[in-house]
């Protein structure tokens, strides 16, 4: 263990600026993924935010009597789907729309008796946040005798559906692409680091080392640079993240467990990079 | 101790080694000759199994090129080995250039400088431990390579042409170096063009040309070489 910690902090320590060039090479290939990935967040979250407004209303025949909503409110929230419930009186609706529509203040104020009728409001849990799940729960809804209509804009669910579905598979094929630009260029970056060293791989294995033996150092020198590169990587990224929330919009960044799977991933991609180019170079020669 | 039987190794450019057999005994000291492009180098390179033979079997002290694999780091770590070009890592210092090839091994560390320090004595650069291979001459280089390959007392120091970038004194200091590594029980094969080295001892002597042995002095009586014309 001493030894290999020797070896690595040497092979450092004798090519500073190559070691150097790695990290920071690691760390802007890194910097491309987790910007596209604060794009992927912030999206995400946007989408969430309207998703949040997908709501099931349904709308009471006048005099339902107040014990057979609750009951009805208790076995609506058992629904899989339901987040949430609310009874909106008659009057508490009035309320709210003199509250929400100030234009028309003056055809509320010639009422003469509350034309709003009282409903329901049902919030789904996010993953049934969609059209389909919102018209189960709404055929649902109509089958009490008491009610009278639902609604969800389903138009507007379902175009949030597509919207939701573009952006994942955008999403996708624009991250696989960005993930294996960034593995190619980290590979690329390791293998280099390799042939620099061939000349002592030689040696190494002239003198009976095992290929074990050679390969340790060069698979923690990866780790170690692929570790950095991400800590790098991320400290760009909060940069970047930084001038856009003062300057543009406001952004969200990446939590503590996001940003720390960040730096684990270019741990691993460095690892793993280091692992086929030695693995590679040690079949060669 | 080291067997060809039968040995052929061909490359798509040709053959570098036809039919080649002989049997170096242990503590031999035996050079292999020829021109240039005869095969010795390539022999050298099957005796430490650089190369697997394209037929044949070649045998080195219980290791069996057919195996080879796995066996390969073990063996060796048996044998020594010096080149022509020294091949030193530039970035460490004499004595750091021997103590890798011990490392390498796993040995423990308290018995590695002692262990450095005693075969550096042996070739006489126990002063220049401390420097690196640039600021050594041709000689001192090859001197610390041929400690490296001591230092795991191997049973065999194989030299590929040690002293072909070495001026008259510094190979005269070389080969003096390797008779006295054999006169104390290494076997030493060394491969070399240098017919007035090979004349100079009475040593067993092949003879390689265009791939195929010509001369073997042990199938002739015993040593030959130093005794005249092979």
């Amino acid at each position: 263990m001493r030894l290999l910690l020797r070896e690595t902090a040497l092979a450092f320590r004798r090519a500073p600026l190559p070691s150097a060039l790695s990290v920071v090479t690691i760390a802007f290939s890194l910097f491309v993924i987790g910007l596209y990935g604060l794009v992927t967040v912030n999206i995400h979250d946007a989408i969430g935010s309207v998703a949040r407004r997908v709501e099931v209303v349904a709308y009471l025949q006048r005099g339902t009597p107040v014990e057979t909503v609750e009951t009805a409110m208790a076995d609506v929230q058992a629904f899989p789907e339901v987040e949430s419930v609310r009874h909106v009186s008659s009057a508490q609706a009035l309320a709210r729309a003199q509250r929400e529509l100030p234009e028309f203040q003056s055809i509320f104020q010639d009422l003469e008796a509350n034309p709003l009728p009282a409903s329901l409001e049902v919030r789904l849990k996010p993953r049934y946040r969609d059209a389909a799940s919102a018209a189960a729960v709404a055929d649902r809804l109509r089958s009490f005798s008491f009610v009278d209509d639902v609604r969800f804009g389903g138009d507007w669910v379902a175009k949030l559906d597509r919207l939701r579905t573009i952006a994942g598979a955008v999403g996708a094929v624009i991250g696989a692409a960005f993930a294996l630009v960034g593995i190619m260029i980290i590979g690329t970056t390791i293998r280099m680091a390799v042939l620099h060293r061939r000349e002592e791989i030689t040696i190494m294995r002239l003198v009976g080392a095992t290929d074990g033996f050679i390969r340790r150092p060069f698979l923690l020198e990866g780790l170690i640079k692929g570790l950095l590169g991400g800590a790098l990587a991320l400290g760009l990224c909060y940069g970047a993240w930084a001038l856009v929330n003062t300057y543009l919009l406001r952004a969200a960044f990446f939590t503590g467990a996001e940003a720390a799977a960040g730096i684990a991933a270019g741990g691993l991609l460095g690892l793993g990079g280091s692992l086929f180019s030695i693995g590679r170079h040690l079949r060669s020669v | 101790m080291i067997k060809f039987i039968h040995v052929t190794k061909e490359y798509p450019k040709g053959a570098a080694l036809v039919d080649v057999s002989f049997h170096i005994l242990k503590g031999e000291f035996c050079f292999v000759t020829g021109h240039s492009g005869a095969g010795k180098s390539t022999a050298l390179r099957l005796i430490y199994m650089a190369e697997r033979p394209t037929s044949g079997d070649v045998r080195v002290s219980g290791f069996v090129s057919a195996r080879g694999g796995r066996d390969i780091p073990r063996l060796r770590r048996r044998l020594g080995i010096v080149f022509q070009d020294f091949r030193l890592l530039q970035e460490r210092t004499a004595e750091e250039n021997v103590a890798f090839a011990l490392e390498v091994t796993g040995a423990r560390r308290s018995t590695v400088g002692p262990r450095v320090m005693r075969v550096l004595t042996q070739v006489g650069l126990a002063g220049k431990a401390r420097q690196y291979p640039r600021e050594l001459s041709g000689g001192e280089q090859q001197r610390v390579a041929i400690a490296r390959a001591l230092v795991n007392d191997p049973i065999v120091l194989l030299a590929d042409e040690p002293t072909g970038n070495l001026d008259e004194r510094a190979t005269r200091g070389i080969f003096q170096l390797l008779r006295d590594i054999n006169a104390s029980g290494t076997a030493v094969i060394l491969a070399t063009h240098d017919l007035d080295l090979v004349r100079s001892v009475p040593a067993h002597l092949i003879e390689l040309q265009h791939g195929a042995v010509v001369y073997d002095s042990a199938e002739d009586g015993g040593p030959a070489a130093g005794e005249g014309e092979p």
